[in-house]
């Protein structure tokens, strides 16, 4: 029997104006036309509420890409679902986030690429970083709970401290400083994203530091640089055990990342209900528990704190979903990371576009 | 930071109490986190209205329960603010 999950991500378009490489949305990605209509989410959202899920992030791509964005967080609302939009920025007008309020939002949460506004273009791959502003200040102006988050990387890890000031100057109530996870896009831009070792030690001194010093008034979240780590994250609450993920064409997935397991089928929210996906599914079953495990998870004490690491990973770095995650060092898997480490160089990035066919590998 | 009997405890800005219907419990609600709550929890942070006391808190939670409670709030709101969620 599974347990009652808590959390479901909607990403309700893979539509987005950035083009950022390091983007989580997966390599082949969902058209307008293939896009769930305004009633399935909101059936979604009910199915979800009534299956024990209390947290909701409304995401994508650009959620704002979407006209009945201010719908959707009303269905949320009115399911009583902790609604956080997880947005660019972008489109973000003072008459949106108005209508927003209005349909009983109550998190928002902005992305930034840099403090410095003109790497910032750099990464996001158009001028976006000065309408991010805008935005920030739109939200801070109508009373929003507000968070900040940045993906840091090679290019922006030295600048950790000026984007936690920045954070601090707008008010943000939250900040997630979240360090690159390499699927799908970033994957692909792996070698001229990786931080070196130096890099990555002192920004955690910053960020330690900064915790300290904003505690009460800004809350930091440090997401670690798991490559350089010694243990692996843990798979987020175990596989099936709290998560689910919908796709803006209704797959409905285990985890955001769980495309990259093609051994994996999965079913969607138009043919079966959530409640059948999440209880009977064979992609939420596959590795739910440990009987799944191999050496050195299965006799391993740790595998109770990080399920093994993540699924996705051990899958995308070694072709087998069943393998411990190779970060993890109690694995001659190992090798794979530091080899990636070391192939760590400043090269150009691919950009996420929508149109993907014409610029797969 | 610890709590004394004169603090004033506030819940984050960002959570939120609600009673999740599926599991029958009163929950604590913040970005990407839920704490589900015993019924002495939820009725401590009910309580947490920014205007009274610990002191007040544990005056009004005796009364109910017949018994001392001062020591087990404050430990219970010194956790929560370890967590960031409740501010004194």
């Amino acid at each position: 029997m599974a347990n009652a999950p808590t959390t479901l991500l909607a990403e309700i378009t893979h539509r987005c104006p950035l083009h950022c490489p390091y983007c989580s949305n997966p390599l082949a990605m969902v058209g307008a036309e293939q896009e769930l209509t305004t009633a399935d989410w909101k059936r979604v959202f009910a199915e979800a509420r009534d299956l024990g899920v209390l947290q909701l992030g409304l995401s994508g791509g650009e959620p704002l890409a979407r006209k009945d964005l201010e719908a959707l967080a009303a269905s949320a609302h009115e399911q009583g679902l902790y609604t956080t939009l997880v947005t660019s920025g972008i489109g973000l007008t003072r008459a949106r986030a108005e209508a927003l309020r209005e349909a009983g939002l109550e998190h928002i949460q902005i992305s930034i690429q840099d403090s410095d506004l003109e790497m910032a273009d750099r990464i996001a791959g158009m001028r976006a970083a000065q309408q991010k502003v805008a935005a920030v200040a739109i939200v801070r102006e109508l009373g929003f709970a507000f968070s900040i988050n940045a993906v840091l990387h090679r290019a922006n890890l030295d600048r950790v401290s000026d984007i936690i000031e920045l954070a601090a100057s707008w008010g943000a109530d939250r900040l997630e400083l979240a360090n690159t996870q390499y699927y799908g896009w970033a994957l692909q831009n792996r070698a001229a994203l990786m931080p070196t070792a130096a890099q990555v030690a002192a920004a955690q001194d910053v960020a330690d530091e900064a915790k300290r010093r904003y505690r009460g008034r800004m809350q930091i979240i440090y997401v670690l640089p798991d490559y350089h780590e010694t243990y692996p994250k843990p798979c987020y609450g175990g596989w099936g055990n709290v998560y689910i993920v919908v796709t803006p064409d209704g797959r409905t997935l285990p985890c955001h990342g769980a495309t990259e397991i093609t051994t994996l089928a999965f079913d969607n929210v138009r043919d079966r209900s959530l409640a059948w996906i999440w209880e009977e599914s064979s992609a939420f079953n596959a590795y739910r528990g440990d009987d799944w495990m191999k050496e050195p998870c299965r006799s391993c004490p740790r595998k109770a704190v990080d399920f093994g690491g993540c699924r996705c990973q051990a899958f995308a770095l070694t072709a087998d979903a069943t393998n411990a995650d190779p970060v993890c060092t109690l694995t001659p898997l190992r090798s794979i990371i530091d080899q990636a480490i070391q192939a760590a160089a400043p090269t150009d990035y691919r950009f996420r576009y929508l149109t993907v066919e014409t610029r797969r590998p | 930071m610890t709590f004394t009997p004169s603090s004033v405890p506030t819940l984050w800005r960002l959570a939120r109490l609600d009673f999740d219907r599926v599991r029958q419990q009163r929950v604590l609600l913040y970005p990407e986190g839920a704490v589900l709550l015993n019924d002495t929890g939820a009725a401590v942070l009910e309580l947490c209205d920014g205007l009274r006391s610990v002191g007040d808190i544990a005056k009004i939670l005796e009364d109910r329960y017949h018994c001392d409670v001062t020591a087990d709030v404050v430990e219970y709101l010194s956790q929560l603010e370890e967590k960031e969620l409740v501010r004194g």
